[in-house]
């Protein structure tokens, strides 16, 4: 392939879109032709070279591993300063904001944060994490359950938050009594089964879940499961159709005799 | 005879010109006239029929490095980690055979679906966890350039065993075992499981085990399909048909105390297409059975087992299906979302499936009660007599079935185990006479969940001659002449 650098900068950008039916949220800002146009020629060109494909691959596997970076573990600083600091920076570092005990929120952007004030709280618990919109995974989820008196946690519109990282929550299940998932593009009503451990949760925020199949069957059955929780989400008439409606204008009419 | 064959086609030829007008030309029935006059050839030909050109698309290549026989999901499961695995990059070429491209009897299909780290053997829970993370991650193992993603239905539920009196210190030690390996599961006494899931009569149970993360059911045919993808986009060729021969060579050497030894070697796989007598010798080097219930009939056809009874030739391969029975039922005051898989006391088993309070379930009969292999009929009365009454005790729920059981039994199917009659264990490696054949198969009903770990372990066997992530040395073949079991502890 000539000119690899030129061709990398054309593709780039054009597979960030092709991808983004299948990973979504990437943030490609080229217009809608150019960029069809673009993954048309990318698949035309895939399917008759090998180079092509092997390139594809590797971008792919880059997007992989970019997610995978951002989620490593903070062994280090956890050893050095302690949970609490390790996973106010992890959390920092994705765009998340923090709330420790008796404090107010600190975000990464705002007003009067810096990373040297952040020691100060070494052994202030944290009582609330704001990871909405964040590349957080399943690996990533280490951090913030170590935080082990963690009241409120929101993980709104999480790209990589799936039914895999509920499964790892009810180690929180002693302090969490706050948790919302609205807006998260993997979770189904196969991780949503999995909250029943989380017996302190007093308030669940379940709306607008794409992937749930039945978003008005799936908020009864999760009110079911936890009796003292408060369930915000989905109407449960949601499902439902506007059956009766057509049956009375159905009486009203005139029968034929 | 040529001669004779001429002049007919002078004869006809001219009989043709004469009966048409001559400004005509040629009668339009030109192609007829020429088969005719192939077929007074050939008749007078001596021979048969010889086609030197004719269409052997459908049939398997006469040459393969490995061949697999059974395309389940060890067998993909194996072609895949060798395709991973080699060294450089499309040097192996592999092919797959399975008789059936349906899949309509194959195990895996039918299958339930669940995987649990909760085993007594250290091996059989390190294989159900690397397979966990590797269904966590399946979409970047098995990505496929512009294929949408893979999703495998994973619930995260959970299996919940439990155990009576007899039962319990056995169980103990196996969570110990599993806790050391690195699985998450946590002991309930009755009062616990009681508070956890009211619906549960915990009449009998002293204990019970929950796996509270990597463990739960999922879609079976996804990963099949997932994998097949994948690995045909790695360059693995498949092929309908069935093996019908295995052509070895054998030679006879001495072991160190000088007793003789017939070692053979496999070098060629007959392929007998379907419906029909055709076949195709396919040259190769190294055979992978991973036919599931039938690997029996297999490893039959490469010899092993014919010989004198209490020597290595003699010991067969005891792999043979046995026929277990899945019920679909409705409950609709069934337990709720957070069901897990329940295993009981007396065997019965139930998960929930779906939104709509329907749950699977089934039991595994004893030995006496073995139904017939033979077809993938269902027996109802087997769920009456068998499956209900310990689920219905332990369940009072279900006891909204006892007066309507037929009617609420939404489905029912058949399936089949590769059971292993010696331990009901896995069977992994290459056979100690016929170095060419390697196992991957007799898992007798926990095939699936171990499918990824074990596909990577006989990779690594084929490839590098020793296990390197997971030592399977104790699922070696050999153990069937040393007659060392390698049994899982269950709980009573």
């Amino acid at each position: 392939m000539a000119a690899p650098r030129a061709c990398l900068r054309l593709v780039a950008p054009i597979w960030n879109l092709s991808a983004s039916g299948s990973r979504c949220l990437s943030s490609a800002v080229t217009p809608e032709g150019n960029q069809r146009k673009g993954g048309m020629l990318l698949q035309f060109l895939a399917d008759r070279f090998y180079d092509v494909e092997a390139l594809r691959d590797y971008l792919f596997q880059k997007q992989l591993s970019k997610v995978h970076k951002k989620n490593r573990s903070f062994v280090g600083i956890k050893k050095r300063y302690g949970p609490y600091i390790a996973g106010a920076s992890f959390v920092l570092k994705q765009g998340g904001a923090v709330k420790f005990q008796g404090q107010e929120w600190i975000r990464a952007t705002g007003h009067g944060y810096s990373r040297l004030k952040l020691l100060n709280f070494q052994a202030v618990p944290i009582e609330a994490v704001d990871a909405s919109d964040c590349a957080i995974n399943y690996e990533g989820l280490d951090n913030i359950l170590a935080l082990k008196e963690l009241q409120s946690l929101f993980l709104q519109r999480c790209p990589h938050v799936d039914d895999w990282c509920l499964s790892r929550l009810h180690q929180l299940a002693s302090s969490l009594q706050e948790l919302s998932l609205a807006g998260c593009p993997r979770i189904s009503e196969r991780g949503l089964a999995c909250l029943h451990h989380l017996q302190n949760l007093r308030r669940l925020d379940i709306s607008d879940l794409p992937a749930v199949s039945n978003p008005g069957l799936t908020q009864i059955l999760v009110e079911e499961m936890l009796p003292k929780c408060e369930v915000v989400g989905a109407e449960w008439a949601q499902g439902l159709k506007s059956g009766p409606e057509e049956q009375s204008q159905d009486t009203a009419s005139p029968l034929p005799t | 005879m040529f001669r004779g064959a001429v002049w007919l086609l002078a004869g006809r030829g001219s009989l043709g010109r004469g009966l048409s007008t001559r400004s005509g030309g040629w009668t339009p029935d030109w192609t007829e006239k020429v088969s005719e006059i192939k077929k007074k050839i050939q008749s007078a030909l001596p021979g048969g029929a010889w086609h030197p050109l004719y269409d052997t698309s459908h049939l398997p290549p006469e040459h393969s490095d490995v061949v697999i026989v059974g395309g389940g999901v060890l067998g993909l499961s194996v072609a895949y980690w060798l395709k991973r695995l080699e060294k450089p990059r499309g040097a192996i070429k592999v092919l797959v055979v399975d008789r059936d491209h349906t899949y309509s009897q194959a195990s895996t299909g039918l299958s339930v679906g669940g995987i649990r780290q909760q085993f007594s053997l250290p091996e059989n829970i390190q294989l159900s966890l690397f397979s966990v993370d590797f269904l966590r991650n399946i979409n970047e193992y098995l990505a496929v350039v512009n294929d949408p993603p893979l999703d495998v239905q994973f619930n995260p539920s959970g299996y919940l065993f439990l155990a009576s009196e007899k039962g319990a210190a056995i169980m103990e030690n196996n969570v110990k075992v599993q806790r050391q390996e690195g699985a998450k599961v946590c002991l309930m006494s009755p009062e616990q499981l009681r508070n956890k899931f009211p619906w549960i009569n915990t009449d009998g149970v002293a204990l019970a085990s929950y796996g509270l993360e990597g463990e739960g059911w999922f879609d079976p045919w996804c990963l099949l399909q997932g994998l097949r993808r994948k690995v045909q986009s790695l360059g693995v060729l498949f092929s309908q048909g069935e093996v019908t021969r295995f052509i070895t060579s054998s030679s006879h050497m001495q072991t160190t105390s000088g007793k003789g030894v017939t070692m053979k070697r496999i070098h060629e796989v007959h392929v007998k297409m379907d419906h029909s007598l055709e076949y195709q010798p396919v040259e190769c080097a190294i055979v992978i059975n991973a036919a599931g219930a039938w690997s029996g009939q297999v490893a039959e056809l490469a010899g092993i087992g014919k010989g004198p009874p209490d020597t290595l030739e003699g010991t067969k391969l005891p792999v043979e299906p046995r026929k277990r029975y899945v019920y679909l039922w409705h409950c609709p005051e069934g337990p709720g979302l957070e069901t897990p898989f329940v295993a009981d006391t007396s065997g019965a088993y139930f998960r929930r499936e779906g939104l709509g309070h329907n749950y699977l379930g089934g039991c595994s009969p004893t030995e006496e009660e073995e139904p017939d292999p033979g077809n993938l009929e269902v027996d109802h009365d087997f769920f009456q007599d068998k499956v209900w009454p310990p689920l219905a005790h332990r369940v009072p729920a279900f006891q909204c079935l006892k007066h309507l059981v037929r009617l609420q039994v939404r489905s029912a199917w058949a399936g089949y185990y590769d059971y292993n009659t010696f331990d009901q264990n896995g069977v992994v490696g290459p056979h100690p006479l016929v170095s060419n054949m390697y196992f991957a198969t007799g898992f007798s009903g926990h095939g699936l969940q171990q499918a990824p770990a074990v596909g990577r372990a006989v990779a690594e066997m084929v490839l590098e001659g020793q296990f390197r992530t997971i030592d399977l040395s104790s699922f070696l073949f050999s153990r069937f002449y040393l007659g060392e079991k390698v049994e899982e502890r269950n709980i009573i």
